[in-house]
């Protein structure tokens, strides 16, 4: 009889623990603590969904279509996505067996990891990056290797580094430009060395592009879209940022038919479908929000533009970041590590902003500061940034 | 009409407000550029004037009814709907006149201090003109959303404060 000690077995996985807890929380926790504090930690847009796709999903609910919709979501979703993707990005998908709408770009991650990883196999990640990719690598069985950016690169990865990370068990890359939180972007020159790469090591590559429509100086251009990279591309994006639709939890991934099969796979055990009414308010966003999404770019873009320059005048190094809604200054000058730099902001002066540390290698010496926020809150935020900077300059 | 301007005419129709140092970072233009534009564009009478958007119904002194008119109107050979058009905006109670398709031609928008001044001003001002045909007077009862504004949202940030 096999005994089984009880005791000392934990109810917990081992994969679990091995996983820290996020980063994030702590700051979250200190600075809902606090009142009347500025915010540059939100990674989300300052708008709400606008009226028209709120109505469109109202709508839906009245007429009743609260079932379950397919499982790789409706049809015309679907259908609306490949026509949007190929008008705006150049990439040719078919609704039928290439597309899967997922709970937001997140579970597309994590479905891609668990649909090709094997234990022991080496996913390289670009550093600093979203928070979630190393921990559902983890999950999946996978070993999360690291590749840090640098401003002086303006936080673009180049093939060699990617190169001296490759072992006989690198499975996959996963990118994500523009990229939270750093704001850089990837131009088709600087791709196309690394599609090579790709192609030589035989790696499926994650392109995470969530952020894809908020590019600022250069039209977005998808990695799926490089010569022969739509065969080995999980491509990920969604409408949480370009719609401002963050709560509707709604995302897409796009793939080659083997591997999009095997994520519908686990898609249809795990969620079965993404929320229905969700899928119609975003049915209504690729029909007719693209001027919403115009206009919400170009009031970014603006933003961008007097946050960037009021680090400079601060005296702290800041790349301009070609997308997304995060500056990623450093703040190496002060003497202070991203963790204490942003504590102590928080505390004496309550605004708040994300140490760069926890979005991995690359991170340290940096803040991520969100944009995504009234010109008003970022004329005080800088106001009161500067105020605590000159203390230690 | 250069994307610079447009730029910068979308923003101050925003906020008129804003600063030049504000205005010059968020569009990356000099502000003496910005300057140079902004009095062209005041030449041009592309802007007309950098007005505040208030709610009146907040100010217990300043009570005021507004109605629109739909007015009927015989135009005139040669120059239409033009000269009676002048003689109506001219009225400084007249604080919009529009050209209008449809069931009526001239749509005017009357500020009083009462209903009977706006009363007086149709029997007596508006009516009394010769090519002046009919008049409907609707009284606005409550304003929702003025020139792009909701008048009545606290629309406050939702987001929790730190995410990833």
């Amino acid at each position: 009889m096999s005994q089984v000690n009880v005791k000392t077995k934990s109810r917990l996985s081992s994969r679990i623990q091995d996983i820290k807890p996020s980063g994030i929380r702590r700051f979250f926790d200190l600075a809902s603590s606090m009142d009347n504090i500025i915010s540059l930690g939100v990674g989300e847009p300052d708008f709400t969904t606008p009226w028209n796709i709120r109505e469109a999903s109202i709508s839906s609910m009245e007429r009743g279509f609260t079932a379950y919709s397919a499982n790789a979501g409706v049809l015309e979703l679907r259908q609306e996505i490949t026509k949007y993707m190929y008008q705006r990005f150049d990439v040719d998908y078919d609704p039928e067996t290439e597309v899967l709408v997922t709970v937001g770009a997140s579970e597309a991650i994590d479905i891609g990891c668990r649909a090709i990883l094997d234990p022991g196999d080496e996913v390289i990640i670009v550093e600093p990056g979203f928070v979630s990719y190393s921990p559902l690598v983890s999950m999946a069985g996978g070993v999360p290797v690291s590749v840090g950016t640098k401003i002086e690169d303006d936080f673009k990865v180049s093939a060699e580094q990617i190169r001296a990370a490759i072992t006989e068990k690198t499975k996959a890359l996963m990118i994500s430009f523009p990229n939270n939180p750093t704001g850089a972007v990837m131009l088709k020159e600087d791709l196309q060395e690394i599609a090579a790469l790709a192609e030589e090591h035989d790696l499926i590559v994650f392109s995470d592009e969530i952020y894809a429509e908020l590019s600022y100086d250069n039209k977005h251009f998808s990695f799926a879209a490089l010569e022969g990279m739509k065969e080995r591309t999980i491509l990920i994006s969604g409408f949480s940022k370009a719609f401002a639709m963050t709560g509707w939890r709604l995302g897409f991934v796009m793939a080659p038919p083997d591997l999009l099969a095997a994520m519908l796979k686990l898609h249809q055990y795990s969620l079965m479908c993404a929320p229905t009414m969700a899928q119609y308010g975003a049915l209504e966003a690729l029909k007719s929000g693209m001027d919403d999404v115009e206009r919400m770019m170009q009031s970014y873009k603006q933003r961008r533009g007097f946050f960037v320059e009021s680090f400079a005048e601060m005296g702290l190094a800041c790349h301009m970041p070609g997308g997304a809604f995060y500056a990623f200054p450093s703040i190496k000058a002060t003497g202070l590590t991203s963790e204490e730099f942003a504590e102590k902001l928080l505390y004496e002066e309550r605004v708040a902003v994300v140490p760069g540390n926890i979005f991995g290698v690359g991170g340290e010496g940096h803040i991520r500061c969100s944009y995504a926020t009234s010109m008003e809150n970022l004329q005080e935020a800088t106001k009161r940034m500067n105020r605590f900077v000159s203390k230690y300059l | 009409m250069t994307e610079k301007e447009l730029e910068i005419l979308r923003i101050i129709e925003e906020d008129a407000r804003i600063d030049f140092n504000t205005l010059a970072k968020m569009t990356n233009i000099s502000e003496e550029e910005i300057e140079a534009i902004l009095k062209k564009l005041e030449k041009k009478k592309v802007i007309l004037n950098y007005s505040a958007v208030i709610d009146w119904s907040k100010v217990p002194q300043a009570e005021q009814v507004t109605a629109m008119i739909d007015v009927k109107v015989t135009p005139k050979r040669g120059v239409g709907f033009d000269e009676v058009a002048e003689r109506i905006y001219r009225f400084s109670e007249v604080q919009a006149l529009y050209l209008m398709s449809g069931a009526y031609d001239l749509q005017v928008v009357i500020e009083g201090k009462t209903m009977q001044e706006i009363a007086r001003f149709v029997s007596e001002k508006l009516s009394s003109i010769d090519s002046v045909i009919s008049t409907t007077t609707h009284f606005q009862l409550k304003k929702y959303k003025h020139d792009g504004i909701i008048f009545e949202e606290g629309e406050e940030d939702r987001r929790i404060v730190v995410t990833p």
